[in-house]
């Protein structure tokens, strides 16, 4: 099973390899790992996708939190969550198939953020699925590069994976 | 307080403590070297390897209790700490490891003597710093023992470039640590105290399995006195030796691939197995799926992340080992089960420790004498192998903090300058050890330092002229079929105890055991016995691969 971590970890040089060594050494597959800064300046924050049993996702939990830089571990997976991902693709668009592309864009309320001579660069953020399905549809046309984020994710309501709530906690 | 980093970070050593530290000096940690001069106080054990160094700090943090403390230069000194950084997170033993980098402005550029040691360590620490503003050193050195000395105990490296060494900072002692994620669990949970309590006075037979954890947590007291309570045997692991008195009615020894045939009965057959402060190592467990089948399984560790590992557990007890030993003998009322005691002393009458005393002096014999000579008052330090193993099985070590041995890497090499760092840490006893003539020679540059150092160890050579352990196992799973573990051209180890004008001294039959024994035990500075025993030896028992723990075979 899939699950998904929120993991806040302190912006400390080396964390990401720290975290990423961790999975590898100990054979836990990572299906995507994002980063970035959180609304703390010294806090990032992992959207980290993992793949495993609950035996497997219990040691992982385990094993990131002796991480020192490692402050705090959410499984949102079970919970209710809103989750991202943002893919810019660039495909083939000779001006015959353009308007057949606008299309497409508009039903996904994708953007187009870049037009050349023969290609265009497409935005889409959404949740997985729909990310596959903007991918699927543009392959046709014929995709000369694709790049995507890995997810982000946030609980829904009044939860919490931040270092405010954590601090509340104590 | 106006000084430079390198002065500030002693400084440091000194505000926690230490008056010893172990190394070897280098270019990049010049600046550290030099300001050793202004301190006195603080004793530096120069080695002759670096991995002396940290496996002396190494052996130093298992006899005190305190935090080890070894440092190096950069690049091959840092790398030659590695072994000896890796064999202290096996098993947890708190170190703070500092080496040299080379300057902030060279660091990435591939320059002379320069690796990426943090990187390089990030598997074998518990966590390391490389710091590159000079006025965040007091913190780091801070954080360091902090992190290594507490929770689960382990090896922190700092990695000082030469700039920041040489930088003047304003000295100050930082209060805070600011480790938000950073935070061990003493107490066990409530809870799951009255739990393991409630299987302990319903268990018809409980027996209890202590670890590296006991020793680590200073909890002997703690666990004989919860033995005594319940009437339960006790086996130990490697690491666990010493946790429990070995002659102890309710001792039964070492568990696992080579523990006694009795011990291994004990957990195939109990019904609770108490776990405290252990792993389940595979070296124990063997076969994790069949290790103390009809068990219920309490398991205290103070790290979570050993709790579920290796085995389902039915009451996990996250905590100190010694702290939560003393909960559940809160309100726990005296039990003993008469039947399950009974059965314990028939296997220990059926399937004793034996070996085939003779004509030929035998390691077992050698392991018993010294037992004997020493009333087990003396710290045994074993390197790997044969050795270790019949040193676990035959020294009976009395006390926590007395039986130092290379557990969870099994790092050959390591017996000497753990010696050393043992001998150092507790200079009023006799420290003993017990190596191979391989493994001595991985670390037998080390004999200048000891003599050098006024150390009186008592270097026992167990000497098959062969790797016997890998011997051994070509017998039984090679069909006999030896490749590359014979010795053809050893030294002769007693003119090499006589280069450094040591004693050294050579027994080939029994009757010269004891004489030769005693004779080192009162002569003072190293001296070297060197024990001819035939290749032959093997250790029994030993449990088969594959096979059932509780089925090995006696020789
Ligand atoms: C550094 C290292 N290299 C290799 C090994 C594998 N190994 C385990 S025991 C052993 C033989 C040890 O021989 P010796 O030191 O003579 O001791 P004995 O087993 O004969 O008592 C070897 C090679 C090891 N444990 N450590």
């Amino acid at each position: 099973m899939r699950h998904i971590l929120a993991v806040l970890v302190e912006n400390n040089p080396g964390v990401l390899t720290r975290v990423a060594g961790l999975f590898s050494r100990r054979g836990y597959n990572i299906d995507s790992l994002s980063v970035g800064r959180t609304e703390h300046p010294n806090v990032s924050r992992m959207t980290i996708v993992v793949e495993g049993d609950d035996l497997v996702l219990e040691q992982v939990t385990k094993q990131l939190h002796k991480l020192v830089d490692v402050i705090k571990i959410n499984d949102i997976t079970s919970e209710e969550y809103v989750d991202r991902e943002l893919v810019l693709v660039k495909v083939g668009a000779d001006p015959a198939v353009r308007g057949e592309i606008i299309q497409i864009v508009d039903i996904f309320r994708a953007r187009i953020v870049d037009i050349g001579q023969r290609t265009l660069i497409i935005e889409c953020t959404g949740d997985e699925g729909k990310i596959s399905a903007v991918i699927e549809s543009l392959k046709p046309f014929g995709i000369k590069e694709l790049v995507r984020t890995g997810k982000i994710a946030m609980l829904r309501g009044h939860k919490f994976t931040s270092l405010n709530e954590f601090k509340e906690e104590e | 307080m106006k000084m430079t980093a390198a002065k500030a970070l002693l400084q440091c050593l000194k505000e926690q403590g230490i008056d010893v530290v172990f190394g070897y000096p280098g270019g990049s940690i010049l600046p550290v070297y030099d300001a050793l001069c202004d301190f006195p106080e603080i004793r530096h054990v120069l080695v002759r390897h670096e991995q002396g160094a940290v496996h002396a700090a190494d052996g130093y943090a298992r006899v005190t209790g305190k935090v080890g403390v070894c440092m190096a230069t950069s690049g091959p000194g840092a790398t030659n700490l590695v072994t000896g950084i890796a064999n202290a997170y096996m098993d947890s033993v708190p170190l703070v490891v500092i080496t040299g980098q080379v300057a902030t402005t060279m660091v990435g550029t591939d320059a002379f003597q320069e690796v990426d040691i943090t990187g390089i360590t990030i598997p074998v620490t518990k966590h390391n710093y490389l710091v590159k503003n000079a006025n965040e050193i007091p913190l780091a050195v801070k954080r360091a023992f902090h992190i290594a000395s507490t929770g689960r105990p382990g090896p922190v490296l700092i990695d000082l470039p030469k700039n920041v060494l040489q930088e003047e900072i304003t000295y100050t002692n930082p209060t805070d640590l600011k480790l938000l994620g950073y935070r061990p669990t003493y107490k066990g949970h409530r809870s799951q105290i009255l739990n393991a309590r409630d299987l302990i006075m319903k268990a018809k037979r409980p027996l209890i399995y202590a670890g590296g954890g006991v020793v680590s947590s200073d909890g002997a007291k703690s666990l004989k006195k919860l033995a005594e309570t319940i009437s339960a045997p006790v086996v130990t692991t490697l690491m666990g030796i010493g946790s429990f008195p070995g002659d102890h009615r309710l001792a039964l020894g070492m568990v696992g691939l080579h523990g006694t045939k009795y011990a291994n009965k004990a957990v195939t057959e109990c019904d609770l197995l108490i776990a405290l402060g252990v792993r389940f190592d595979d070296r124990v467990a063997v076969d994790f799926k069949s290790f103390a089948p009809n068990a219920k399984i309490i398991h205290v560790d103070i790290d979570p992340a050993e709790i579920g590992k290796n085995v389902r557990v039915n009451v996990p007890l996250v905590g100190n080992v010694s702290t939560v030993i003393e909960s559940i003998l809160e309100n726990l009322n005296n039990k003993q089960e008469d039947e399950w005691l009974e059965l314990i002393e028939e296997w220990k009458a059926a399937y004793p420790l034996r070996y085939e005393a003779g004509v030929e002096l035998k390691p077992q014999f050698v392991i018993e004498t010294i037992r004997e000579l020493t009333n087990g008052e003396a710290i045994l330090v074993t390197d790997v192998g044969q050795n270790q193993m019949w040193a676990a099985q035959y020294y009976k070590a009395k006390g926590p903090r007395t039986f130092i041995s290379s557990g969870g890497l099994g790092t050959m090499g390591f017996g000497f300058p753990a010696a050393i760092g043992a001998k150092i840490g507790s200079p009023e006893k006799d420290v003993i050890l017990i190596t191979g003539d391989g493994g001595f020679q991985m670390n037998m540059q080390e004999f200048g330092t000891a003599m050098e150092q006024g150390l009186s160890i008592k270097i026992i050579i167990i000497n098959n002229s062969s790797l016997g352990m890998v011997r051994q196992l070509q017998k039984f799973y090679c069909d006999g079929r030896y490749s590359a573990i014979s010795f053809h051209k050893n030294p002769d180890f007693v003119k090499f105890a006589g280069v450094y004008d040591a004693l050294g001294l050579r027994v080939r039959e029994p009757g010269e055991l004891r004489g030769a024994l005693e004779q080192a035990l009162s002569t003072d500075g190293p001296v070297i016995v060197d024990c001819i025993i035939s290749e032959e030896e093997n250790v029994f028992p030993m449990v088969l691969s594959g096979r059932p723990l509780n089925e090995p075979i006696e020789g």
